[in-house]
């Protein structure tokens, strides 16, 4: 059959833009309706209902009890104010190490890099890795932390994960440990989202400042600091989020002790939630007043943010 | 509009054939003769793969494939629980933990094996105490649930080349005016822990049990509660004036002058890993452990150093001359979701397994027994050196509450018991009241207490 003679090709049918815009975002909203909106709104549910996962039994609609419950139970108050009081104390740790770290490798210097990514290491660790391997460092006999301090004879040094002095109790200490631990894990985060900012930061500024003979206190409080805010913002208000999640850190170095020491909220919902409760509504109900005081406390930030760019 | 709407219902089509392809079988069972495979769920451990081998022979008897699905310690509960939520048949039988048996008896998810236990002698053939414990749902009821399989409880490891040594020994007698020897009493365990506490040389009387994510505290705690007669309970379920009498307080002090005194610095969240660890380390004279865990004491290539020099004893007496141990082990249970034709091979396979001639291999294998025969036998106390101290604790092991709502009671006796013990904040009394307090009230909402 010649060239000439051949039949021509059947037309392609090609997809139109709609149907190509249909074929990415359905399946996307199927998937995302089934394991994101769907569990959401059921755990809503399950939240005014007695129900276990386990229990082979109906949910019972109990209205608000569980939030009643969850409200009138002082040691969920007491999770509460210490989960708040760890994400306070290490969030400003964080923010001040962060900051600091980034304005001293701001400055390029040999091996700078090096330094950069060796600071960033911890932030990559797995928590719970980091969890178990603090757990051993606090080790009153053969942990580095003591060591490094000066006490060698564990009857005498300090038992962080304990919360203990020489054998006496000393009330807290458990939870400075856990903090200590989670400012060496997420200051590099910090530092990482302020070094971004200070390198936008353009240099004319300094040379007009400097011309002008302005100090260097004055270049960091009026050009460095305001230039850096919304990325710091950013910075706190993840940690802040992470911090009122942790469980995992934690769980991995005091499981919440000694006593209620450490017990953060997202331990105890995990606790009345798994490890044999079961508790389903009860627990939904937590979680949800937790994501509430959460998004609570991020439009409290951003509002702050906002606040800061309009400024700027 | 037509077009989104007819893709919309076509995704949900597929949607729905895809999670019905994904649900659980459907129950219809094939019928007796068709049962060419059984499976177990069990935690994922040493015990598991003997069983495995047990099932082996029992193929090689009957033609039945024996399949152990082993599942890791902390998943192990989790995934049962929401297989059987689901009313799940992937397993035909279940090594369940003792605490299971209330949820798995009051909710339907355990066969009632009563009859068949009782008209085939298998509630004979094994300790009281275990048949008890682990088998029996409610408490006295003579109802059964479980046959038990993985016999466990508390007891000590001891360094053998301290307590036999000579100039020990005379120091020790010199300074407590009787011999340095195994303790026949916790008072005696006292003064041995204290004895051998020497933070100089980094040597520590005891490492016991201190953890509070799950139950081990709960567990230590509880081999000095019932050594000194106290309960969590009384026949009512009662527990104010129970659970902090006075024995159980002076219990609970002694668990904390134990550790105070003699415990082994930085073990303040310790487990099975922890305690053996510390004898392991060189740095306990005496270790509380399960039985479960102890082989690795004895083996060269986990415990270099002290491997030859370690010796085991079952719990002392208490004050009064009580003696108890912490339960541990595990019962196996037939699903009730499964046909009654997997039921009935499941009974086959429990009756051969529960044999005196069975229960010998297992427990040459390494499993613990709880047959009674096997248990006395010269052939098993001779197996390993900690045979006897486990043959002689199964015969006065107690446990915790079994009802489906222990863990609500577990997590509040770990908490008040951690407070006390490790953070050292309060008293033995004002712990027990906290406990007595608040078990009382989830008692009383689930109904347990008129």
């Amino acid at each position: 059959m010649s060239p000439a003679t051949a039949p021509l090709p059947a037309p392609r049918r090609h997809l139109s833009d709609r149907a190509i815009l249909n074929l990415f975002i359905w399946p996307t909203l199927a998937l995302l309706i089934s394991l994101n909106v769907f569990p959401l709104v059921y755990s809503l549910y399950l939240s005014f209902t007695d129900y276990s996962a386990i229990a082979n039994k109906a949910p019972v609609w109990v209205a608000f009890k569980n939030f009643a419950d969850i409200l009138g139970d002082e040691r969920v108050w007491q999770y509460f104010a210490t989960t708040g009081r760890y994400a306070l104390l290490s969030v400003s740790l964080q923010t001040v190490l962060g900051f600091g770290l980034a304005m001293l490798v701001r400055q390029k210097f040999r091996g700078s890099g090096v330094v950069t990514t060796l600071i960033l290491v911890p932030m990559m660790i797995s928590p719970v890795v980091v969890g178990l391997f603090w757990k051993l460092m606090y080790n009153p006999t053969f942990g580095y932390f003591n060591y490094l301090l000066g006490f060698t004879n564990p009857s005498t040094g300090p038992d962080v994960i304990a919360s203990a002095f020489a054998g006496k109790p000393v009330p807290n200490l458990a939870l400075y440990g856990v903090v200590l631990v989670d400012v060496w894990m997420w200051s590099p985060f910090v530092m990482l989202l302020v070094l971004s900012g200070l390198n936008a930061i353009p240099e004319y500024l300094y040379e007009a400042a400097a011309i002008d003979r302005a100090s260097s206190w004055f270049q960091f409080w009026r050009i460095t600091l305001p230039q850096v805010a919304p990325l710091l913002l950013i910075a706190v208000l993840f940690r802040t989020i992470e911090a009122f999640k942790s469980f995992d850190l934690v769980m991995g170095m005091t499981g919440g002790g000694p006593g209620n020491q450490t017990e953060l909220v997202a331990v105890y919902l995990y606790r009345v939630a798994f490890l044999g409760q079961f508790r389903t509504g009860y627990s939904s109900a937590l979680a949800y007043i937790i994501l509430i005081i959460i998004i609570a406390v991020s439009n409290l930030y951003i509002k702050y943010l906002n606040q800061i760019r309009g400024e700027s | 509009m037509k077009k989104q709407i007819g893709l919309v219902l076509s995704i949900l089509t597929v949607l729905t054939l895809v999670l019905s392809a994904c649900a659980p079988a459907a129950t219809q069972a094939p019928a007796a003769s068709s049962v060419k495979e059984l499976k177990i769920l069990w935690a994922q451990w040493s015990p598991a793969d003997y069983l495995q081998q047990i099932g082996n022979e029992y193929e090689k008897a009957t033609g039945i494939k024996v399949t152990v699905v082993q599942e890791p310690w902390g998943s192990f509960g989790d995934r049962f629980f929401t297989e059987m939520a689901a009313k799940g048949t992937s397993w035909d039988m279940v090594v369940g933990d003792s605490q299971w048996l209330g949820q798995g008896a009051t909710q339907g998810l355990y066969v009632d094996l009563t009859d068949f236990m009782k008209s085939n002698g298998i509630d004979k053939s094994v300790t009281p105490a275990t048949l008890k414990y682990y088998g029996e749902y409610p408490a006295n009821s003579g109802k059964y649930y479980a046959y038990p399989t993985e016999g466990d409880a508390d007891g000590w490891a001891y360094r053998k080349d301290l307590f036999e040594d000579p100039a020990e020994q005379a120091a020790f007698k010199a300074e407590y005016g009787y011999d340095l020897a195994v303790p026949k009493t916790y008072a005696q365990l006292m003064d041995i822990a204290k004895f051998f506490t020497r933070p100089d040389a980094g040597l520590y009387g005891v490492a016991i049990y201190t953890q509070k994510d799950y139950d081990a505290i709960t567990m230590g705690v509880e081999n000095t509660f019932f050594s000194w007669g106290a309960t969590w309970q009384d026949a009512n379920n009662n527990v104010k004036g129970v659970v902090n009498s006075p024995q159980a307080v002076e219990a609970l002090q002694f668990y904390k002058d134990l550790y105070d005194c003699c415990q082994v610095p930085g073990l303040s969240n310790a487990f099975f890993t922890e305690t053996n660890d510390a004898l392991i380390g060189g740095k306990a004279a005496m270790i509380m452990n399960y039985f479960a865990f102890f082989p690795a004491l004895v083996n060269q290539g986990t415990n270099a150093n002290y491997w030859d020099k370690v010796g085991f004893f079952a719990n002392p007496e208490g004050p009064t001359g009580q003696r108890a141990a912490a339960l541990g082990g595990q019962g196996m249970s037939i699903i009730s979701f499964i046909s009654p034709e997997r039921q009935q091979a499941s009974k086959d396979f429990i009756k051969w397994f529960a044999t005196d001639e069975i229960q010998q291999k297992w427990a040459d294998l390494g499993g613990y027994t709880c047959n009674a025969k096997v248990l006395q036998s010269e052939k098993f106390l001779k197996t390993t050196p900690f045979n006897p101290a486990f043959a002689e604790t199964m015969t006065f092991v107690k446990d915790f509450w079994n009802i489906p709502e222990y863990a609500e009671l577990l997590t509040v006796s770990q908490t008040e018991l951690h407070k006390f013990v490790v953070e050292g904040q309060g008293t033995a009394q004002g712990a027990l009241d906290a406990i007595a307090e608040q078990h009382d009230k989830i008692l009383r909402e689930k109904g347990y207490i008129k």
